[in-house]
């Protein structure tokens, strides 16, 4: 019998606690095979963010630092200046890297820091039960936005690949979504081009990918991709950003 | 070696570097921008890591870093900085790894001043993060002894894999004295004291085993597994406090009839007025905490003479080791306190009066 697809040794068997339908660990695997296939698994190590995705430093088969809340890419930033020698990564919510950690992510990318980010926006926080977080969308109800997100009150949701877009320093930045196969296809190719610059030393990539709770958003899985497609891709449009190594 | 002429915050830089640091991560805050600045100019000699973090909250993340890498590193603030990195040094003490901060204390509460004070020993000793944990705190009273301080910080922080504070204020940062150093460690030094640490921190999996995995990590979501964690860590406390309680006396004898007990820059003072008395015949004598983490209140204690009618707290601050002195005479004479806060340093003579006032 031959063997088509098997998990990837950079995880470990311990099972994903998410939530059926969620898409963090479709995310995890793209890192996972990436790494694997870069040929990885003995010099990398990650960062895990305080989010649903907390126990991520179970999931991956390398070292791995739990952070506080918002502070991965300083974290990260201590454990690549003290071991240059490995490739070192953050993966962090939209609550944890936009919200409470924005001048953790800010300083990191316009440093330059040698690390790759993936940031999973599903524009709300996951973890403490679906309040508001600084991606929710216009009018989206959240426990913290009942009645809608009032952008009079409290702002528009942030653009963080647009945001880290403005710093000279970056390598690499793009957003990828998870919402279809032939989009997960695409985010496979954009995470390996992180971790294979990761791997060379040119500098700070940066991924963000569109993605879902279906859980706190309230809807079924398949409803959670149709509505994120409907709302959240008009406001956060997958693209690249920029990619030095191709001269954008 | 040739004694040397330096400012407290460039010796303990220095220090620490020969002491191995060679990761350093701060955020500039006066009184102790001496000492980021000296890492600053240095670090680059020693092929070490400066690093200018965007605030005190990602310097400690940065420290945890790598920390957890098993690498000497270093930060350095003063109180309201200090302040800033307790969620930070939660985290270190909950992931039990090695490393060391220094508070050059300033006056506070908020923004205060920039003068020298000693109003973050509840902070330091009694937590100033969440949670059950416990801080190794030296507090130094001279140049000399700020600089030696750091090696034995390293020590302590990797042996036992607790963060360690220096507690020292803006007049031991500022002030000048002769410091002679110990020779640096060679990078052969270096790399054993590394090594150490190879059985959990974090690193390149070298033979490629496939068992290998380290997490750096202080959540323990299961109640009874934090309870052991906790547990664990608390055994270790124990530990601490039974190998690395260190104090001075001076002046102490049968014939003392006050006891003082004074920490760091205070305690050079209140020596003064002990000496001016002698000299009028009246036997005072000193206890000096050297740690205030573990404290020596047995020291305290004993120190107790038969002739002691007063114990005699002096701090730059309202009464914070009062509390500690307290538990260590355990009600056996009385406790006084006097002291000067907001920056304000008590001179020789106003101590030289409040004890003339007891006899
Ligand atoms: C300092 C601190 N503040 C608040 C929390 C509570 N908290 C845990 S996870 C979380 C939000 C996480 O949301 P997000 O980063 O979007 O991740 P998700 O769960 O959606 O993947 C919050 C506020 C905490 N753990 N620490
Ligand atoms: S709460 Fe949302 S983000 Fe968290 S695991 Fe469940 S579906 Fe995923
Ligand atoms: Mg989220």
């Amino acid at each position: 019998m031959e063997i088509i697809a098997t998990r990837p040794e950079t995880l470990t068997k311990t099972p994903f606690t998410y939530c059926p339908g969620c898409l963090h660990g479709v995310a995890h695997r793209l890192i996972a095979e990436a790494i694997q296939e870069e040929g990885l698994i003995n010099s990398m190590c990650g960062v895990a963010p305080v989010g649903c995705s907390v126990f991520a430093y179970k999931f991956f088969n390398f070292d791995m630092a739990e952070a506080a809340h918002g502070r991965a890419p300083a974290v990260a930033t201590g454990m690549k200046r003290a071991r240059p020698e490995m490739h070192v990564f953050t993966y962090q919510g939209d609550g944890d890297l936009a919200a409470i950690g924005t001048a953790e992510i800010v300083h990191a990318a316009n440093r330059g820091e040698k690390i790759s980010v993936f940031f999973v926006n599903n524009a709300i926080y996951g973890m403490t039960g679906g309040q508001m977080a600084p991606t929710t969308l216009p009018d989206m109800k959240t426990t913290t936005s009942p009645y809608g997100r009032n952008t009079d009150d409290i702002g528009f949701p942030i653009r963080v690949c647009e945001l880290l877009d403005t710093l000279v320093a970056p390598y690499y930045i793009e957003r990828v979504s998870l919402l279809s196969p032939a989009e997960i296809i695409k985010a496979k190719k954009a995470v390996s081009k992180a971790i294979k610059y990761n791997k060379e030393g040119r500098g700070f990539t940066f991924i963000e990918f569109v993605s879902t709770c279906p859980t706190n958003w309230g809807v079924d899985p398949v409803k959670s991709r149709d509505w994120a497609k409907e709302n959240m891709l008009p406001f956060f449009k997958p693209g690249l950003f920029r990619d030095k190594g191709e001269g954008v | 070696m040739a004694k040397i002429l330096m400012k407290g915050n460039e010796a303990v830089a220095e220090a620490a570097i020969r002491a191995g640091c060679r990761l350093y991560f701060a955020y500039p805050i006066t009184p102790q921008s001496e000492l980021i600045e000296y890492m600053a100019r240095m670090m680059p000699k020693v092929n070490g890591t400066f690093l200018q973090a965007e605030s005190e909250v990602s310097a400690i993340n940065m420290v945890y870093g790598a920390a957890g890498c098993g690498k000497r590193v270093m930060t350095s603030s003063s109180s309201p900085g200090v302040s800033l990195k307790m969620e930070g040094i939660s985290y270190i003490a909950g992931a039990q790894l090695p490393a060391v901060i220094i508070n050059v204390q300033r006056g506070g509460p908020g923004l205060g001043d920039i003068q020298p004070a000693q109003g973050d020993y509840f902070q330091a000793t009694k937590g100033g993060g969440h949670g059950d944990y416990r801080l190794i705190v030296l507090a130094p009273a001279s140049v000399q002894e700020f600089a030696d301080m750091a090696s034995e910080a390293f020590e302590l922080a990797d042996k036992y894999r607790n963060p360690v504070m220096i507690l020292a204020d803006g007049m031991l940062g500022q002030m000048m004295e002769p410091v002679e150093f110990k020779a640096p460690k060679t990078d052969e030094e270096i790399a054993e004291l590394w090594k150490q640490h190879k059985d959990w921190c974090i690193q390149p999996n070298e033979d490629g085993d496939a068992k290998h995995h380290h997490e750096i990590n202080s959540l323990e979501i299961d109640p009874l597994m934090l309870e052991k964690h906790v547990n664990k860590i608390y055994a270790k406390y124990a530990e601490i406090e039974k190998n690395e309680i260190r104090y001075e006396e001076y002046n102490i004898s049968d014939d003392n009839e006050i006891l003082c007990v004074a920490w760091g820059t205070a305690s050079r003072i209140v020596k003064s007025a002990i000496n001016e008395l002698k000299k009028a015949g009246k036997s005072i004598g000193l206890i000096r905490p050297i740690n205030v983490w573990p404290y020596p209140y047995e020291a305290v204690a004993k120190a107790i003479g038969p002739k002691v009618k007063q114990v005699y707290v002096f701090e730059l601050n309202t009464g914070q080791m009062l509390d500690d002195v307290k538990i260590g005479v355990n009600g056996k004479v009385p406790v006084k306190f006097w002291g000067k806060v907001g920056g304000v340093v008590f001179t020789p003579a106003e101590i030289q009066a409040k004890l003339e006032e007891c006899f």
